[in-house]
């Protein structure tokens, strides 16, 4: 494994393959009536948080706390960073303080790059920007492979906001990586311009690409984006790729639905869609947390002690 | 240098433009005397002796696009620090941009920094003023003010702000006429480079960075040309960075229109690829582009569609770019190793010759400045009665980037620890040396 996750684009089949069997062996320890292991005491898991997620902060934590380390939520409001602190001297506090792993969400691109070369610990990308969200993307592969057996060789379908979702670009390359077929419906203005580069293929046609798709993903699509021009009205983007129970009616019988959350419903995904047999959406907020188990534990379980690991820079 | 500025100087075996090699008489701001090497003698005219042997004189360097960042952010760089780098590189004169705090767009504030200048006496400085008031893009600034001033204003910009205005744009086009200015525009749609924060392609859609696209550049370059030319104005093209500008640019030439426009040393050896190490080092605006581009530059700066090479010398404090990404400002030094960069991507790759570099470096751009008595080619510019202001260059010299030997305030070169060809050994500033031996007298 790498020092840190940052992104699934640089992680080896092998390893995300490790996470995902190591993830298993954390979901069966849910089930039991003590769900907590030993093998992160005495080692500090800082929850480094400048966007409000209390869905994906809570799972770190839980996850952190499952493999008993001592668990700090440093969120940016009312803190020192809201006074102007800039993100280097937060670390180099983080770092005094003696962080073993930083789990770190932030609104722009490549703020935990960043990070990783201003502490000693293992960074831990829990959202950066449009970039990336790789955890998300590792507890989708997780929930496909639990609910359809394997990865290699399905069609997933990732439909919405490709070019500001972070959970799209994590998806893309980390799915490439297991062997599955990727493809992208949105419109076009909310794809990437270069979209021709990634390895997928792309349609502006989600009727047609739903009846050979294993999993459809939906993605969130914020509101403001109208006022930008992206699309015209909520209505019409809700009608050509909202995912709503007639258009799921034409999927395989196996074929299941997803979404990162948090939904909005009505918008890209409809309210019975959301709650039926084959959405994952809940499913996906607890294999959230074993596989944010398995990530805490590979990065931090298998390092030397604090003291003797290099520093990077 | 303790003696008086009368002092006469004697280049002993340098080779002008890297030709034959010749003695050099310096007095009175002029090249007065030339001769076979080891002909000429210092005793008569109680000159010092500079020994030459494998240096090359080239006229000196003229950059059109320089931040001095005083008034305002001395934090960063201040017109001595800023004039001390140029002459480092072999620059003496520069053109200091007008995006200071209070803005230069007053007779005031440009006479200011031309006094810094002159009194720090490291290389001319020659203040640009502000197109509009504050640069904020709405009225047209006292250019007229400014051109009479002691600054003597010929070049008008809101460099780091795109006059985006089409209406606006003509009449600045228009009245600088009277005195001959040109404006220099930061060609940047601005709606297309919302938020933008690199080269639009491959590289921005895997970041996840908001894309600035070619076309943002593209279309101003192609609205200010056919402005220019529809009222025979003077448009200057600040640093351009696309394969389709380079085309535009070509076009509007062959209108006769009188568009020129400059390149920076980084767009002509850097790319986008870099954005992924998430280092602000190397953000600038317009942002670094494709190797695609790199190769359009390379050659529109060959073929003369693109003039001059002006270096954007953007210092900034470490907190503006030790920081992530999107919060950090943009731009890079570049006076102290533009002319390598020259050398290692025009004259190392056979695009241009040391006649050329002279022309991109130092005549082009001085003619575009509207400075006086720039010779009419390389050649004339080591004749006897030619200015002595000249830079002399090791060709052989290979260097290791050590930002923090700059000296510039700022340490942001995005060059950091690689190694350079070329070297300038001294600076004359019209029969004075300003560096000699490498650093400054």
């Amino acid at each position: 494994m790498n020092r840190h996750l940052l992104s699934t684009a640089d992680l080896l089949r092998e390893d995300a393959l490790l996470v995902l069997d190591t993830a298993e062996q954390m979901a069966r320890l849910s089930d039991r009536s003590v769900k907590k292991l030993p093998t992160l005491r005495g080692r500090t898991v800082v929850n480094l948080f400048f966007e409000d997620s209390t869905r994906t902060r809570t799972s770190f934590e839980l996850a952190a706390k499952r493999l008993s380390a001592d668990v700090i939520n440093f969120s940016a409001k009312g803190s020192s960073v809201s006074k102007g602190e800039s993100l280097k001297d937060t670390a180099l506090t983080l770092e005094a303080m003696g962080a073993d792993a930083v789990v770190c969400r932030h609104p722009a691109s490549g703020a935990p790059q960043r990070l990783a070369g201003w502490v000693r610990g293992s960074v831990l990308n829990a959202g950066d920007g449009t970039h990336e969200h790789p955890t998300q993307a590792l507890l989708d592969a997780f929930t496909i492979r639990r609910r359809l057996g394997r990865l290699e060789g399905l069609a997933v379908t990732i439909v919405g906001d490709v070019l500001h979702s972070r959970v799209a670009r994590s998806n893309v390359w980390l799915l490439r990586t297991l062997g599955a077929k990727v493809t992208l419906v949105a419109p076009p203005t909310l794809l990437p311009n270069a979209v021709a580069d990634w390895p997928v293929d792309v349609s502006y046609n989600l009727d047609a690409v739903l009846p050979g798709s294993d999993v459809v993903m939906m993605l969130r699509v914020q509101r403001e984006r109208m006022s930008a021009a992206f699309f015209p009205t909520e209505r019409e983007y809700s009608r050509r790729y909202g995912l709503d129970a007639d258009r799921a009616a034409t999927l395989p019988p196996h074929a299941l639905v997803m979404h990162p959350g948090p939904m909005v419903r009505g918008m890209e995904i409809a309210s019975d869609v959301a709650d039926s047999p084959r959405s994952t959406i809940v499913e996906q907020v607890a294999n959230g947390v074993s596989v944010r188990m398995a990530c805490l534990y590979l990065l931090l379980g298998g390092a030397d002690e604090p003291e003797e690991r290099e520093v990077i820079r | 240098m303790t003696g008086t500025p009368a002092t006469a100087w004697l280049l002993r075996a340098v080779a002008p433009l890297g030709g034959e090699r010749a003695d050099l008489l310096l007095a009175g701001g002029r090249i007065v005397e030339t001769g076979p090497p080891g002909t000429l003698s210092a005793t008569d005219t109680g000159a010092r002796v500079l020994d030459a042997d494998g240096l090359y004189a080239l006229p000196g360097f003229v950059d059109l696009h320089t931040h001095l960042r005083e008034p305002g952010r001395e934090d960063a760089e201040t017109v001595e620090s800023g004039t001390r780098a140029a002459a480092l590189g072999g620059y003496t004169t520069v053109f200091a941009m007008a995006n200071t705090n209070p803005v230069a767009d007053t007779a005031g504030v440009v006479e200011q920094v031309w006094r810094l200048g002159r009194d720090a006496g490291h290389c001319d400085v020659r203040p640009v003023g502000a197109v509009t008031e504050g640069l904020a893009g709405r009225k047209l600034a006292e250019l007229g003010a400014m051109a009479s001033s002691a600054a003597a204003v010929r070049v008008f910009s809101d460099d780091g702000h795109c006059v985006s205005d089409p209406l606006l744009m003509r009449r600045a086009l228009e009245y600088v006429k009277a005195f001959d200015g040109v404006i220099a525009q930061h060609a940047e749609e601005p709606r297309l480079t919302e938020g933008a924060q690199m080269n639009e392609g491959a590289c921005s859609a895997r970041l996840g960075m908001a894309g600035w696209p070619a076309v943002a550049e593209e279309a101003v370059i192609a609205r200010d040309a056919l402005l220019a030319g529809h009222v025979g104005s003077r448009l200057h093209i600040c640093h351009v960075s696309t394969a389709g500008s380079v085309e535009l640019i070509r076009w509007a030439k062959s209108k006769g229109w009188r568009v020129t426009a400059e390149v920076t040393p980084h767009h002509l050896l850097l790319t986008d690829e870099l954005a992924a190490t998430y280092d602000p080092v190397y953000k600038v605006n317009p942002p670094l582009r494709t190797a695609e581009d790199v190769a359009a530059l390379r050659a529109g700066l060959a073929d003369g569609t693109i003039d001059a090479v002006a270096t954007d010398h953007a210092p900034h404090a470490p907190q503006d770019k030790d920081t992530e990404w999107s919060a950090a400002r943009p731009g890079m030094l570049g006076l102290q190793t533009a002319l390598s960069i020259v050398i290692d991507a025009m004259v190392a790759t056979g695009l241009l010759d040391w006649a050329g570099v002279v022309d991109r470096m130092a005549l082009a751009p001085a003619r575009i400045g509207g400075l006086p008595d720039v010779p009419v080619d390389a050649r004339s510019s080591m004749d006897v009665g030619a200015a002595a202001t000249l830079t002399l260059v090791d060709p052989e010299a290979r260097w290791v980037v050590d930002p923090s030997g700059f000296a510039s305030r700022s340490r942001n070169s995005p060059y950091r620890g690689m190694t350079m060809p070329g070297q300038v050994r001294a600076t004359f500033l019209a029969g004075r040396p300003t560096v000699l031996d490498g650093k400054v007298v």
